[in-house]
């Protein structure tokens, strides 16, 4: 066997160290700044942290939380994502069933199928999507972040190939006994296919908590901004004073810690999401890419 | 004959037809809608005229892109970018799979993955947040250069031709953990008889790596290829946005930031519609010819 060699011994020992070497540099800049959210003003604006915190203290997080807006936006975060991830869901439960039909069952199937494929294909672009908004008078609402999101052509893909796995005989079996095609698919294909309703749920919450951009351009008031727009305002935006080449403009670091801490909580619920998400999306992905 | 009932009612669709109603209705108003919207390149557009009573103006939108001195640059900036990302983007996560499929130990190969998929969830408002920290020049990498190397500390993100670097770099740091999933998969689905009869034959390791594994999965390789040069023109908005600034626009400018800040925040609406329209245009064509191509080379299917 190969691996009894001396010469592949020695690779491996390489290749195991390099892999760790490698997976670890690339959570250190993480720990690195959650340590930072966790130490004191004085050694973070000294930058005398490294990967554990420095006179430790939970200011940084009593600040955040203490801020009106923050608490604000994040339960507009919330908003957002509840109604985008129940809204959501439904439209692709709905739109990837009849979907799922072939084309002796269904007729229509390649041509409704075509119809959601070219918006994968081709966009009107941002300034277009804008003007329509605007035109829906979809501006400063909420809707303006959820809708547009409703209808989303990958999951509906996932969905329905899933739906394609489940065996013909259930949905004849309930066609038999009476049952209309609303009623098979919510008490016989929405049971059997809970797993993938949820990776598929995880995945739009991570996607509407993450999404900033829209809250951008469609909310001119910052008070309706939900919590990836205002981060991307804080964290981001005012920082440019710290990448000057002028080690004296630090009046902007002391507030280092509060950034580290936003940035921190503005992960965690992708973070907590994490776990439950890893069982399934490997499974998706590889759907997705490698077909036999 | 109550059977035969329930086949053909099974059959009436008009069901089906009401259940893609919503989703239908939605595209249309948030898909085709904005598609129809770019006539707007074509005309003067103004807000209060609308699509109906704003002056046409030809492909003049268009001439402009190439007339002004920044619509080039912003161009080629985007392709320089994001060829870089592709090629990038595809070595790292090939090596990285192909190391990790050596390893034996199961818990460590977890961990592994584990960690290395996580940076794919967290939005590029997180990931530049932690960037803009740690590469600052009070940042902890520019500490460990100056104390490692008695080095000035580096503005890295001020300075252009750096920057770009940066940005391929954080992409690669983000992204390719998620990228091994497919590598993994294809590496996975490897004949083992291949690799039972090169043992045999005498090969070592490092010989059956090269003449069966990097063999075996040199298709699935030629389709994200294909695949991801369909995509060239999209260098990553969220990235790029949350990591310049006015100082490198010169060479980190790209067509979807530059769409945004000359279409929405200057309000000049058709000169960013016609250049969204341009890049739509263009991705269409790549995209279209690179599942041909797919299609041709590695006899690979979407749908």
């Amino acid at each position: 066997m190969y691996y009894k060699s001396k010469s592949y011994q020695a690779a491996y020992l390489l290749i195991i160290a390099f892999l760790a070497a490698l997976t670890i540099l690339c959570i250190l800049p993480m720990i690195h700044v959650l340590a930072v959210s966790f130490s004191g003003k004085a050694p973070s604006s000294g930058n005398l942290v490294f990967l554990w915190p420095k006179e430790f203290t939970v200011d940084a997080y009593q600040k955040t939380f203490g801020n009106e807006r923050f608490i604000r936006s994040l339960l507009i975060s919330i908003e957002r994502s509840a109604l985008g991830v129940s809204l959501g869901m439904t439209i692709t439960l709905l739109t990837a069933y009849p979907l799922s039909k072939s084309k002796s069952s269904f007729g229509r199937q390649s041509v409704y199928m075509w119809f959601f494929v070219i918006t994968m294909l081709f966009n009107g672009g941002l300034v277009p999507t804008y003007i329509v908004i605007q035109k829906l008078h979809l501006l400063n609402s909420i809707w303006a972040l959820i809708l547009p999101m409703l209808v989303n052509v990958w999951n509906i893909i996932l969905m329905l190939n899933f739906f394609r796995g489940i065996p013909k005989d259930l949905e004849e079996a309930a066609l038999i006994d009476g049952a209309g095609q609303l009623r098979t698919l919510f008490y016989v294909y929405l049971p059997v296919s809970l797993p993938s309703i949820v990776t598929l749920s995880l995945f739009t919450l991570v996607t509407h908590w993450n999404a900033w951009f829209d809250g951008l351009i469609y909310l001119s008031n910052p008070d309706r901004w939900p919590l990836a727009t205002l981060l991307q305002n804080i964290i981001v935006d005012l920082n440019f004073a710290s990448l000057a080449l002028n080690p004296a403009s630090l009046g902007d670091i002391s507030d280092r810690t509060v950034k580290a801490a936003q940035i921190f909580i503005g992960a965690l619920p992708v973070l907590v999401v994490y776990p439950f998400l890893q069982k399934f999306f490997v499974k998706g992905v590889v759907i997705g890419a490698v077909k036999e | 004959m109550r059977l035969e009932r329930h086949v053909r009612s099974a059959r009436t669709t008009w069901i089906f037809d009401a259940m893609l109603l919503p989703a239908v209705f939605l595209t249309l108003l948030f898909a085709y809608l904005p598609i129809l919207g770019l006539v707007s390149a074509f005309q003067d557009y103004k807000p209060w005229l609308g699509f109906f009573r704003s002056p046409w103006v030809g492909l003049d939108h268009f001439r402009y892109i190439f007339e002004r001195e920044d619509g080039p640059q912003v161009i080629w900036n985007t392709l320089a970018i994001s060829g870089m990302k592709i090629v990038a983007g595809l070595a790292a996560p090939l090596f990285f799979a192909l190391l990790l499929n050596e390893v034996r130990q199961m818990w460590f190969k977890r961990t592994i993955q584990t960690i290395v998929y996580l940076p794919h969830f967290l939005s590029w408002v997180i990931f530049s947040g932690i960037l803009l920290d740690i590469l600052s020049v009070n940042g902890i990498v520019n500490k460990a250069l100056v104390t490692l190397f008695h080095i000035k500390p580096i503005a890295f993100l001020s300075d252009g031709t750096l920057f770009r670097f940066i940005v391929v770099v954080s992409d690669v740091w983000k992204e390719f953990g998620f990228g091994t999933i497919v590598f993994l998969a294809a590496l996975a689905g490897v004949n083992p008889a291949l690799y039972e009869a090169a043992e045999i034959d005498g090969a070592s390791r490092w010989r059956q790596t090269l003449y069966i594994t990097v063999p075996s999965i040199m298709p699935i390789v030629v389709v994200l290829l294909t695949l991801s040069l369909g995509n060239v023109l999209n260098a990553n908005f969220d990235q790029i946005f949350n990591m310049y600034s006015p100082i490198v626009y010169d060479k980190g400018d790209i067509i979807d930031t530059f769409v945004y800040r000359i279409g929405i925040l200057n309000g000049e609406l058709s000169f960013g519609a016609a250049m969204g329209m341009f890049k739509s245009v263009v991705g269409l064509i790549l995209i279209l010819s690179a599942y041909r191509a797919a299609l041709k080379w590695a006899n690979y299917r979407i749908f």
